[in-house]
């Protein structure tokens, strides 16, 4: 185990504030990007749809 | 040759249709992995790899920065390669892949740029140098936004998936650049840490743990491609049968 606690993790010997920025935005946009995706999905299903009902009705 | 080329026809027209289903079947493994090798990869990352002897702490942001900078250069060459086969040979699929790949790559490449700079700001004391490594890459920065601007600027589908394609053609030169670029020029930039003919420079520890998280990434890459490709497949196809019996389906089945 490297760190006592969770403040020793936090902090990182002094790197933590270059550490966790780069780990920051590396998560969020690893979470932004596959939901951005899958509401593009979703969004081009109801469209399909639509034209589907339009042209069966 | 004649049913030659219309097996060809029949199979390029339902790949779209057979990739949907494929991919919405795969889709959950690759997200599953994709959280498994990262629970391992920040483990092995945190927890067990030690501290770095001359770097200390900082040296930490390897295991995200080293494998967000391979997928950016392994992205664009997938990128290129689908654009130039959906241009050649009109495979649908293709150009649609080669769509949906551009703004992952683009993301990664940001952040291979991003947490570069933060390892640089400690280690080197600057954010940012105009080094080989640090400049090549940012060019492919541009090269994906390039072809993500230009591809969305042409209304004609097919001719905006051609001019991406010469595009991506073109900025294939700049992947090698980027690779040996540490070994031709005389960078700041440090050497590769594992290559296919020497042993690797680190620990086994903090290789395991590198790996690992270029696990992920691929994993992620592949997921969210196919998320992706699969929304652009119904966004262009929105008038073939098969998206027709897709939301039939779907609405039967609601």
């Amino acid at each position: 185990m490297n760190y006592d606690n969770l403040h020793d993790l936090w902090e990182l010997g002094g790197y933590g504030r270059y550490v966790w920025p780069a780990y920051g935005l590396t998560a969020w946009l690893m979470i932004a990007e596959p939901w951005l995706a899958a509401r593009r999905l979703a969004k081009a299903l109801s469209q399909a749809r639509q034209q589907t009902d339009e042209e069966e009705g | 040759m004649h049913s030659a080329v219309a097996n060809w026809r029949i199979f390029s027209l339902s790949a779209p249709a057979r990739f949907y289903r494929v991919t919405a079947w795969l889709n959950p493994w690759l997200w599953a992995l994709c959280l498994v090798f990262t629970f391992a990869g920040l483990w092995m990352g945190f927890v067990v790899a030690p501290t770095d002897a001359t770097q200390g702490e900082a040296y930490r942001i390897i295991f995200i920065h080293v494998p967000a900078a391979w997928m950016s250069m392994v992205l664009y060459l997938a990128m290129a390669f689908w654009a130039v086969l959906g241009w050649a040979w009109k495979v649908r699929m293709a150009s649609m892949l080669a769509r949906a790949i551009a703004p992952t790559g683009a993301i990664f490449t940001l952040l291979a740029l991003w947490t570069g700079a933060c390892w640089g700001k400690p280690t080197w004391g600057a954010w940012w140098v105009w080094d080989a490594r640090l400049t090549s890459e940012l060019i492919l920065l541009f090269l994906y936004m390039g072809y993500l601007g230009l591809v969305a600027s042409i209304d004609d589908v097919r001719r905006a998936d051609h001019a991406g394609a010469l595009l991506a053609l073109v900025g294939v030169i700049n992947v090698p650049v980027i690779y040996f670029s540490v070994r031709w020029w005389n960078t700041l930039h440090q050497g590769a840490s594992i290559s296919m003919t020497a042993a690797p420079k680190m620990a086994s520890t903090m290789l395991t743990a590198m790996l690992l998280m270029t696990l992920a990434f691929w994993a992620y890459a592949f997921a969210v491609v196919f998320l992706r490709a699969r929304a652009i497949a119904i966004e262009r196809e929105s008038d073939h049968e098969w998206v027709m019996a897709l939301t039939l389906n779907q609405q039967n089945a609601q």
